[in-house]
């Protein structure tokens, strides 16, 4: 099956100048860009084997010497493509704040404890359904230098390889409801409301583990249609 | 399995400025690496080479926390991905390598030189890398292509034919010189006069 990958779909980003995120002021390009064919080198995409994921890479309370602190949760869903297939072997990378909203990144200073068991980075392959699932501990908010008293909602960064290099996607996944949405401008930075909600996971009772931890379901849509069927001439 | 239509794709977000430890720890970090900047295989053909330059943004400051991937092919035009049916399953080059910029805003890869790569048409282009740049202050990653200077073939490269000639050369890495492995600097430069050109696909 070759895909097809229409321009169209990326009218789901935010654009890249977003003055209300600062930091895209000097960072984002003054002329346009180039619109081009794709050819094979932008249809095709790395692929790896199991070998680039360990045993234990999806499950981050366990990569310590004792359990992090925070609210265990699970993460998980489907990695699929714009007709809603299932992406299989995709590889799923993620990084997080721990849950008191600080980050191992030496540069975050944010007087917010480090968690010695926690270091918040992850990372899966989806099955051949495109099913990923992550362990995790819920992230906590963080304020940053954006604006006054500004802080970003909780998230959690992915990182997705699909089918080819122009399907790789790199983006955030939030809370239902947090309060801080409204204040945010780099989830706002999607303009439209419905493609700003996608990055949302959902609450999923049906999944939470009773008595151990709750779930959100996050599925991420990359690009990528099928082909129309060629007629046999 | 088939879900439900999606209503669009997952819109992009910022890597933000805490990559590296998840994305590019490089030894810094208690994580391993699942990719680097080495692309070479002790069993990969070809011409080794060494990319490298630094990311300025549209003050010309260096950019510190930008993530620079790579792509491409072997030295026969093939990529490591069975739909490219000519894909050799035996070689051990994948053809694909991340890395942070330094302090100084700078990078290097080490690779080989890529082969000729057909275009839709079947008309071969010339050797090309094709690179994807994330960083705080971007929202989503911009798409760019790494071409040689000492490839006669970029004069009927079929891609750069699209871009405005005095700006060809923000795409075209240049040899430096000196002995052993050849070395080709590529600055890029996020925004302003020097910017880099950036496809939109």
């Amino acid at each position: 099956m070759t895909l097809v990958y229409p321009v169209q779909s990326l009218a789901a980003h935010p654009p890249r100048l977003s003055p209300a995120y600062k930091s895209t002021v000097k960072r984002s390009p003054s002329k346009p860009l180039i619109p081009m064919r794709h050819t094979l080198s932008e249809l095709t995409g790395p692929v790896y084997g199991h070998e680039t994921v360990r045993e234990n890479d999806h499950d981050l309370t366990v990569q310590g010497k004792g359990e992090p602190i925070g609210e265990r949760i699970i993460v998980h869903g489907h990695v699929l493509d714009e007709d809603g297939r299932g992406v299989p072997n995709a590889l799923v990378e993620l990084w997080q704040a721990n849950s008191c909203g600080r980050y191992v990144h030496v540069v975050d200073q944010h007087p917010a404890p480090l968690d010695p068991n926690f270091t918040g980075a992850g990372r899966t392959q989806s099955d051949a359904q495109g099913y990923y699932r992550f362990i995790t501990i819920k992230p906590g908010a963080y304020p940053w230098g954006n604006h006054h008293n500004a802080w970003r909602p909780a998230h959690i960064h992915f990182s997705v390889f699909g089918h080819s290099f122009v399907s790789r996607l790199v983006t955030q996944m939030y809370f239902p409801g947090d309060p801080l949405f409204p204040f945010d401008p780099i989830f706002n930075s999607v303009t439209d409301e419905k493609a700003r909600n996608r990055m949302i996971s959902a609450f999923d009772l049906e999944n939470t583990k009773p008595d151990w931890a709750l779930c959100y379901r996050f599925n991420i849509v990359l690009r990528g249609q099928s082909a129309t069927p060629m007629e046999n001439s | 399995m088939q879900q439900a239509k999606p209503d669009g794709i997952t819109p992009s977000q910022t890597v933000g400025p805490y990559f590296a430890y998840g994305l590019t720890p490089n030894g810094k970090y208690d994580w391993n690496d699942a990719f680097n900047n080495n692309l070479v295989t002790p069993d990969t053909s070809g011409e080794r080479i060494r990319i490298e330059g630094q990311v300025f943004d549209g003050d010309g400051a260096v950019v510190p926390d930008c993530m620079l991937e790579i792509w491409q092919a072997d030295a026969q035009g093939r990529f490591s991905d069975p739909q490219d049916k000519r894909a050799l399953t035996n070689t051990s080059f994948k053809g694909f390598g991340r890395i942070g910029t330094d302090a100084k805003g700078g990078y290097a890869f080490d690779t080989i030189k890529p082969g000729q790569v057909a275009d839709p048409d079947g008309k071969p282009q010339a050797p090309h890398i094709v690179l994807a740049v994330f960083a705080r202050g971007m929202l989503l990653h911009n798409y760019s292509r790494i071409y040689f200077d000492d490839e006669a073939a970029n004069a009927t490269d079929p891609v750069l034919a699209l871009v405005p000639a005095d700006r060809r050369s923000t795409l075209i890495a240049t040899r430096q010189p000196g002995s052993g492995n050849a070395v080709y600097r590529f600055d890029i430069h996020l925004q302003g006069d020097k910017e880099t050109v950036f496809f939109d696909v």
